[in-house]
């Protein structure tokens, strides 16, 4: 969208048009997250805890799913799984620090808000002013949206009774699946997922639940390492492919 | 360990490592071989939880409504639809082949 807008508007106004686009699109899905962490037995004031500090969803859906499949005794896998897909908000903010100038306070507010969706709209603008502009609005528009929809969501999901009439248990899959698909776009990631889906199948009869997902982390710490199946570092992008739902965002 | 301490736990990890990013010194992460590492990491756990969503309960396997529900997502996904619109799909597919009694 900001590729397409930039013709006819300017660069501020094409990067709060294509970051309104993808924050409204984001918050509306935190009343799935809502509904399922309810549904996997924490209450509303946990789920909204969840999506006020922890604030990324591969993070919030990987700690319910965990605690749903396993309860408190899965505890530790639950909080290691969330850790592990939170590490890549990292590799962000090392991106966007240098789009944000000011005082210390700044910056903790927008660590807080570095996530896949403020970073891929702010990398793609073509201007600092844009991109400054673009990460802010982005970030708290999802900010706002997310905590919304997330306590409506658990709100409805209370309400709702067994959630797999709904099914929403596929609705966690499918949601898993849409985070995951802009991030299949060279060889090396096809093959790492290929292998994890066959690892955690494998494993889930053997080990606590839980355990499976973070065993299948290490075969990308094995590829990451040796690059297997890569191309050379140069065309590595780094954080050249955060999750752009709605294909509002086209980095590249 | 109560559900309290693995949510504060879990969301103060997430929250540290959204600040690390602006206080560690770049040089440290943008290593070609620490940014590849970190991007695969998040494949392979966003792979392996799909694998778990669809086909576990508890510890076993089981094939239900799930499965095709998360092939219809990967359909749409190929078709380049919007993302709510996928887990939209996906959840109605489920919950029809359940209504019907079709799948479990």
């Amino acid at each position: 969208m900001a590729e397409r807008a930039s013709g006819a508007a300017d660069p501020d106004t094409a990067a709060r048009r294509s970051a309104l686009a993808v924050g409204i699109a984001t918050a509306l899905y935190g009343i799935s997250f809502g509904a399922l962490s309810v549904a996997s037995g924490l209450d509303v004031w946990q789920t909204c805890v969840l999506s006020l500090v922890m604030f990324s969803g591969g993070s919030q859906f990987a700690l319910v799913g965990v605690l749903a499949a396993g309860g408190v005794a899965a505890g530790p896998s639950a909080i290691a799984g969330a850790a592990l897909l939170g590490a890549r908000n990292t590799l962000y903010g090392v991106r966007v620090k240098p789009l944000i100038g000011g005082s210390v306070w700044r910056k903790a507010a927008a660590a807080w808000v570095t996530i896949d969706e403020s970073t891929a709209v702010a990398t793609v603008q073509p201007t600092l002013r844009s991109a400054r502009l673009g990460f802010w609005v982005t970030g708290l528009v999802v900010f706002a949206g997310w905590n919304a929809t997330t306590l409506l969501g658990a709100l409805l999901g209370d309400a709702l009774g067994d959630v797999r009439q709904y099914g929403l248990d596929a609705a966690a899959a499918a949601a898993f699946l849409g985070l995951l698909w802009p991030r299949l776009r060279t060889l090396q990631p096809v093959v790492v997922a290929v292998a994890a889906v066959v690892v955690a199948a494998v494993l889930v009869p053997v080990l606590p639940p839980g355990v499976p997902v973070l065993a299948a982390a290490a075969v990308a710490i094995v590829v990451g390492i040796t690059n297997a199946f890569g191309r050379r570092p140069e065309s590595d992008d780094a954080a050249g492919s955060p999750a752009c739902r709605e294909g509002a965002v086209e980095p590249g | 360990m109560t559900i309290w301490t693995i949510v504060l736990l879990a969301s103060g990890a997430v929250l540290a490592l959204k600040l690390a990013g602006y206080l560690v010194p770049s040089t440290i992460l943008e290593r070609p071989a620490a940014a590849r590492t970190a991007n695969l990491v998040t494949v392979a756990l966003l792979a392996a939880l799909i694998a778990v969503q669809t086909l576990g309960a508890g510890m076993t396997l089981t094939v239900d409504a799930r499965v095709p529900a998360v092939l219809l997502a990967a359909v749409l996904l190929a078709l380049r639809a919007p993302f709510l619109a996928v887990v939209v799909a996906a959840a109605a597919l489920a919950a029809v082949l359940r209504l019907l009694g079709w799948a479990a």
